[in-house]
């Protein structure tokens, strides 16, 4: 029994590839898929159709020579020779031409079939629904145990909580997906509770993404009731549930952006209702605050105060008045009272007696004498002069 | 799963929508000016009210997340609980 090494076996695999004339110069035939350009310039591609995959590489020297772009599902005509990369144990073609060919078979059967679907208006924005702003409940068609899902769930989680996750559990990817991927689109959809349906799944290559340009899982889209988003793979990728969604997310955590607020900017929306309500009661009490004062100013100018005030100056005045007229009078009769005093004087007898005269009273009745027959010898007679009174005796009669 | 259904039926608490949108009518309806003042005032602790409830609704969410299933052809709903939670 020989036994091989894996070495050896891999030269001989080799030699016998390498020596066999036909292997040596290929034309092939085939869609691009997972192409890749290394740093050094080379490109890395596989060709494929329905039932096969062939690894190729393209050395820079070559690659430099090829003046088109060749971009995934782009069907291709690649010359070169097959050989055996030992290292990791698999056959490739080193391709030293590359050739755009028509449309790809699996690329073109996908392009009618959305232009057939294009043409029957599946991707008019007119039928493209719009999304609840408050979602109470989504559904969610992916697989559970995908990165996806979990992306999807951390985005949501953080954005708005509020919301109830219904998770409608499906393959993503291979050839059962699509009808378990319709299957679940129907059963969410049948829950009346919810407002929008989230399709996810992560990124891969064409053919893992392929579910989603199935033409069964487009028009299980295109029949729901409810508002459908589809973030399938990347940025760059587009499949038919792209096209047909309500709305079209690049990644699936940008489908969970889309499909829910932003819990920081409602937050921010209700500190800013705060404020306005705040400014605007600010301004409806300094609105009456100014009413009541022009109340009250108008109050202040009605007062009865006023009137008052005029007639307790009204009083002043008079009172006044009143007050001079009494001094007027008085000092009026102040000098009426001095004539007749000064005239009184003038006739007071003391001022008589100043001039020498004297007057004499019976001393018994104190009756003035003024006749000569009033008094008799002996009579007793007080006389006053001007500055006292002596007695007297009368001597003898007339 | 009937739990998941009884707390979805129990849910009377306003949505965050409901709140959210009667606070927005307030703050027009405060902006308009017109009101009584014991009105406004009033309606400013209504507001104040909702504003503070939209925040609570959001403080207090938890991520409820529920899986279908189909037992014996019925569908049925469980919560779901994602590995990282595990």
């Amino acid at each position: 029994m020989k036994t091989w090494t894996v070495g050896t076996l891999t030269r001989y695999i080799q030699e016998l590839l390498e020596a066999d004339p036909q292997l040596g110069d290929v034309w092939l035939s085939g869609e691009i898929s997972n192409v890749t350009r290394s740093s050094a310039g080379h490109l890395y591609l596989t060709l494929k159709d329905a039932t096969a995959a062939i690894r190729c590489v393209m050395w820079r020297s070559a690659v430099e020579k090829v003046t088109w772009q060749p971009a995934q599902g782009a069907a291709t005509l690649a010359h070169g020779r097959v050989s055996v990369y030992a290292a990791q144990g698999y056959y490739q073609l080193v391709v030293d031409q590359l050739r755009p060919a028509g449309l790809g078979d699996l690329y073109s059967r996908f392009e009618q079939m959305r232009d057939r679907l294009k043409a029957e208006g599946l991707f008019d924005d007119t039928r493209k629904r719009p999304l609840p702003q408050f979602p109470r409940v989504l559904g969610i068609v992916t697989s559970p145990q995908a990165a996806a899902l979990r992306d999807v769930l951390n985005v949501i989680r953080r954005r708005y909580p509020l919301v109830r996750i219904r998770l409608a559990p499906t393959l993503v990817q291979g050839a059962t997906a699509p009808p378990q991927i319709v299957a679940a689109l129907e059963a969410i959809d049948a829950d009346d509770e919810v407002d929008a349906i989230l399709v996810v799944r992560g990124g891969g290559s064409l053919e893992e993404l392929w579910a989603f340009n199935d033409e069964q899982v487009a028009r299980a889209i295109v029949a729901c009731r409810h508002p459908v988003v589809v973030g399938v793979g990347h940025e760059t990728d587009f499949t038919i549930a792209d096209f047909v969604a309500d709305v079209r997310a690049p990644t699936p955590s940008a489908a969970a952006e889309l499909a829910v607020p932003d819990q920081a900017e409602l937050r921010q929306r209700a500190r800013v209702c705060a404020r306005q309500m705040e400014q605007a009661v600010r301004r409806r009490v300094s609105l009456a605050r100014q009413a009541a004062d022009q109340q009250r100013r108008a109050l202040q100018r009605l007062s009865p105060q006023a009137r008052i005030d005029a007639r307790r100056q009204q009083v002043d005045g008079l009172s006044q008045r009143a007050g001079r007229c009494l001094e007027h009078a008085l000092a009026l009769h102040r000098s009426q009272l001095a004539g007749l005093q000064a005239r009184l004087a003038a006739l007071s007898p003391v001022a008589v007696l100043e001039r020498g005269y004297a007057i004499v009273r019976r001393q018994d009745s104190g009756a003035i004498v003024r006749q000569v027959d009033q008094v008799g010898p002996g009579d007793r007679l007080s006389v006053r002069v001007q500055d006292g009174e002596f007695g007297a005796t009368v001597r003898s009669g007339p | 799963m009937s739990d998941v259904q009884d707390a979805a039926a129990t849910t009377k608490t306003p949505s965050f929508e409901d709140a959210l949108a009667e606070l927005e009518a307030t703050v027009r309806q405060l902006e308009e000016g017109n009101l009584p003042l014991t009105e406004a005032i009033a309606l400013y602790e209504r507001g104040m009210g909702l504003a503070q409830q939209c925040s609570d609704l959001l403080d207090s969410a938890q991520l409820q997340v529920e899986q279908l299933t189909l037992v014996n052809g019925q569908q049925q709903r469980g919560f779901f609980f994602p590995d990282e939670q595990a």
